[in-house]
């Protein structure tokens, strides 16, 4: 072996001959070249806007913005920082995008379902929503609904009142719940009956795997999450006040808000990525064949077990890839948002905050990332959970 | 070679991020291209807004109009893009358009941060706000707590940060991308106050389905001077469209209208008028454009009075009075450095 191939490469050729080293200098090269028209673009920017005399550098971030946010999950003012209208927009924007997963997924498994339902009406009505969501422009839909349920509803003054619950234009006002001493414990005991149901559906899996026998885990751990808590909250002396919305001048202070643009921008999204996950579900479900289901009848499995263990796990593999670009989508989507106003990323950081300070290759830069980081972040979590799914095969 | 033609285009294309500034780039590349690119509001009536026959017209408008005017002897020469406020200095800076002349507030911000020139300004302005009648609110100092509709992008939106946190009060802002949805938002009652630049409230008025139903309150909060605006570092191209406007002023101060400057070329004998016609003194050659540069803008646009009445003023839908915008000698403080 060592002597053949001392004579097949007589004294090791000349670098350039060797095709493997070639390839990696011209990579190298390639690399080199991007790197410095790059280096060049960035520093091209840099030199004309400092020519424009445009300002540059993150310096801004420390600036007092002065404006106000019409929502904000963390303290905001006027006299916070550019920074922080950043971080209010940023949670805005994953607010309205969790709500919007949720509902959607939950909307979407439901059409999805009733899109393959035996029932010739469901299934015709899956269909009808199917087609009508899927083919309008989402920002049509969000104006749409924004503009469509602002006018019923009915001034401050008037409000739609039910129990301490009251609805209006300026949004819906609940109670506020308020946290006294002592309140911790309550939810340690939750902590604690969940941590247990956990433990009780392990054994119980476990014994039925061995055994057999069923073991009634839902209900068990429904009674433990439910009692627990409010056992203790009991012991404890009820330790939780609510803050009640009131009307004053024009509108209503105190209680919690929730402002009729997240609604209609949440609606909106869900209703339409909703529309693209039925289609998913319902493909998922096709491409498990129907001889798995009658397998699982004939080893005396119910219904619900059949659709629970057998045809689900295996829907999910084909379903979840798609899932996650829907639900990509649909936090890209959420940029919509200035359209109607809800303070999201794009309106409070790259709208308002832009404008006041100018700085548009900075902002629209950490936008931009922000949107690939969820994008990431999304995608790695789904790929995890789809490696997880694709091993139950045997 | 690939890799020569790589590296030139790449040049090229780092070279094109923003278009490389010197002293005469806007001016030559507008008369090499035959017409102005100007940026003007999405629909502001009286400033900025297409009529029945899709023309633009307005006072804003009509600076692009003068300039192009002065520049080519034919105020037609106009191509207009619509900006709503978040996009517009962004659409300056990029070379998107060559002149801005929508509504824009000069602050300090935007003068020395933005890389932007004022040219002057064609309207002083102040904040103020409308509300729906049916609330029976008769000043802003009775506005503690009330929602206010806003636009992006805007000076509106810190004026009212400052007005309400130095009288004390809370309030909750919309604030939308465009003129029309603000209006909107305001007709469907999302927002019991609609804040803007005080001749803006009375465009947008015009707008709603039931202008009787809304009022704007007295109190002014806030300076606008409004006026056009160019690219910083590129000096001929500003003169050019600030002695557009100074023109305008001028000639509604010695009384040269569109009508009787024709009649006024032929026969006057005052020095000043003959300078400003461009048939004596320095002419064009300072601005680097045509002698009778002045001449053409008062022919085909008018001074700024006539702009003024036809557009905003009593000729107009709007009927706002002179104010602050009447001459200097008049009352008002519009006032134009002299033309020799
Ligand atoms: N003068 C202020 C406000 C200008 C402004 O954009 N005002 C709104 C009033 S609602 C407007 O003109 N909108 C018209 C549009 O977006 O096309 C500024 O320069 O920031």
């Amino acid at each position: 072996m060592t002597e053949q191939s001392n004579d097949e490469a007589p004294a090791a050729a000349s670098f350039w001959r060797d095709p493997r080293k070639r390839q990696w200098i011209f990579q190298i090269l390639v690399l080199a070249l991007v790197g410095l028209l790059f280096a060049y673009i960035f520093h091209n920017t840099l030199f004309n806007l400092e020519k424009r005399g445009i300002s540059t550098g993150f310096d801004f971030l420390d600036h007092e913005a002065g404006f106000n946010i019409l929502m904000s999950l963390i303290p905001y003012d006027e006299t916070y920082t550019y920074g922080r209208t950043f971080l209010v927009g940023l949670l805005n924007t994953l607010l309205v995008s969790a709500i919007g997963i949720v509902f959607a997924t939950i909307i979407g498994f439901v059409v999805g379902v009733a899109r393959l339902s035996s029932n010739w009406i469901i299934s015709r009505l899956a269909n009808l929503y199917i087609e009508v969501f899927r083919n309008i422009p989402l920002l049509l839909q969000i104006l749409f609904w924004y503009f469509a349920i602002l006018p019923l509803l009915p001034h401050p003054r008037h409000s739609i009142q039910i129990g301490e619950l009251f609805l209006n234009k300026r949004g819906l006002y609940l109670p506020k719940p308020v946290f006294e001493p002592g309140f911790g414990w309550v939810l340690a005991a939750l902590g604690l009956a969940v941590v247990a149901s956990i433990l009780v559906a392990r054994w119980a899996r476990r014994r039925q795997e061995a055994t057999g026998q069923p073991f009634p885990v839902f209900w068990t751990s429904l009674g433990l999450i439910v009692f627990l808590p409010w056992l203790v909250y009991g012991l404890a002396g009820f330790p939780l006040s609510w803050d009640l919305p009131q009307l004053r001048g024009f509108n209503f202070r105190g209680g919690l808000g929730v402002i009729p643009e997240l609604f209609a921008l949440a609606l909106a999204l869900s209703i339409y990525t909703a529309a693209y996950i039925a289609e998913i579900v319902r493909s998922g479900i096709q491409s498990v064949s129907h001889g798995q289901t009658e397998a699982a009848y004939a080893l005396g499995l119910k219904r619900g077990q059949t659709l629970r263990l057998v045809i689900i796990p295996q829907a999910m593999r084909v379903i979840i890839p798609q899932l996650t670009s829907q639900y990509l989508n649909l936090t890209k989507n959420s940029s919509l948002a200035p359209a109607i106003g809800y303070p999201d990323l794009v309106a409070v950081f790259a709208g308002t905050t832009l404008n006041q300070t100018g700085q548009a290759v900075e902002i629209i830069g950490m936008t931009m990332g922000v949107y690939l980081f969820i994008s990431l972040a999304i995608s790695a979590f789904m790929n995890w959970y789809n490696k997880r799914m694709a091993l139950v095969e045997r | 070679m690939t890799i020569k033609n790589l590296i030139a285009g790449g040049a090229l294309l780092a070279a094109g991020i923003l278009p490389v500034a010197h002293a005469g780039a806007t001016l030559d590349a507008v008369k090499s291209k035959g017409f102005v690119q100007c940026g003007v509001s999405t629909g502001l009536p009286g400033f900025s807004a297409t009529n029945d026959k899709g023309e633009w017209t307005g006072l804003d408008v009509d600076v692009c109009r003068a300039v192009a005017a002065a520049v080519f002897g034919d105020a037609s020469k106009v191509k207009y893009t619509p900006l709503t406020a978040k996009e517009r200095f962004t659409a300056l800076q990029s070379g998107e358009i060559d002149m801005l002349s929508r509504n824009t507030t000069w602050t300090l911000t935007r003068d020395t941060n933005l890389g932007l020139n004022f040219a002057g300004v064609n309207y002083y302005d102040g904040q103020g706000f409308m509300v729906h009648k049916s609330l029976g609110v008769k000043s802003a100092k009775e506005l503690d707590g009330a929602a206010i509709c806003i636009q992006a992008g805007t000076t509106t939106e810190l004026n009212l940060a400052d007005y309400f946190r130095s009288n004390g009060m809370k309030y909750e802002a919309i604030t939308y991308d465009t003129s029309d949805e603000t209006v909107k938002g305001f007709e469907a009652g999302r927002c019991d106050v609609l804040t803007s630049d005080q001749s803006q409230l009375y465009a947008l008025r015009i707008k709603l389905k039931d202008p009787k139903g809304a009022m704007v309150l007295p109190e002014v909060i806030s300076k606008e001077p409004l006026g056009p605006v160019v690219r910083n570092g590129d000096e001929d191209w500003l003169k050019v469209v600030r002695w557009s406007l100074f023109a305008m002023i001028n000639a509604e101060e010695m009384g040269v209208t569109s009508k009787n400057v024709d009649q006024i070329k032929k026969t006057t004998k005052d020095p000043g008028k003959q300078r400003l016609l461009g048939l004596s003194g320095i002419k064009g050659k300072g601005l680097k454009i045509r002698d009778d540069w002045a001449y053409q803008i008062i022919k085909q646009v008018g001074n700024y009075g006539e702009a003024f009445e036809r557009n905003v003023g009593m000729g107009s839908p709007l009927k706002i009075a002179r104010g602050l915008n009447a001459l200097w000698n008049k009352g008002g403080i519009q006032y134009a450095p002299p033309i020799r």
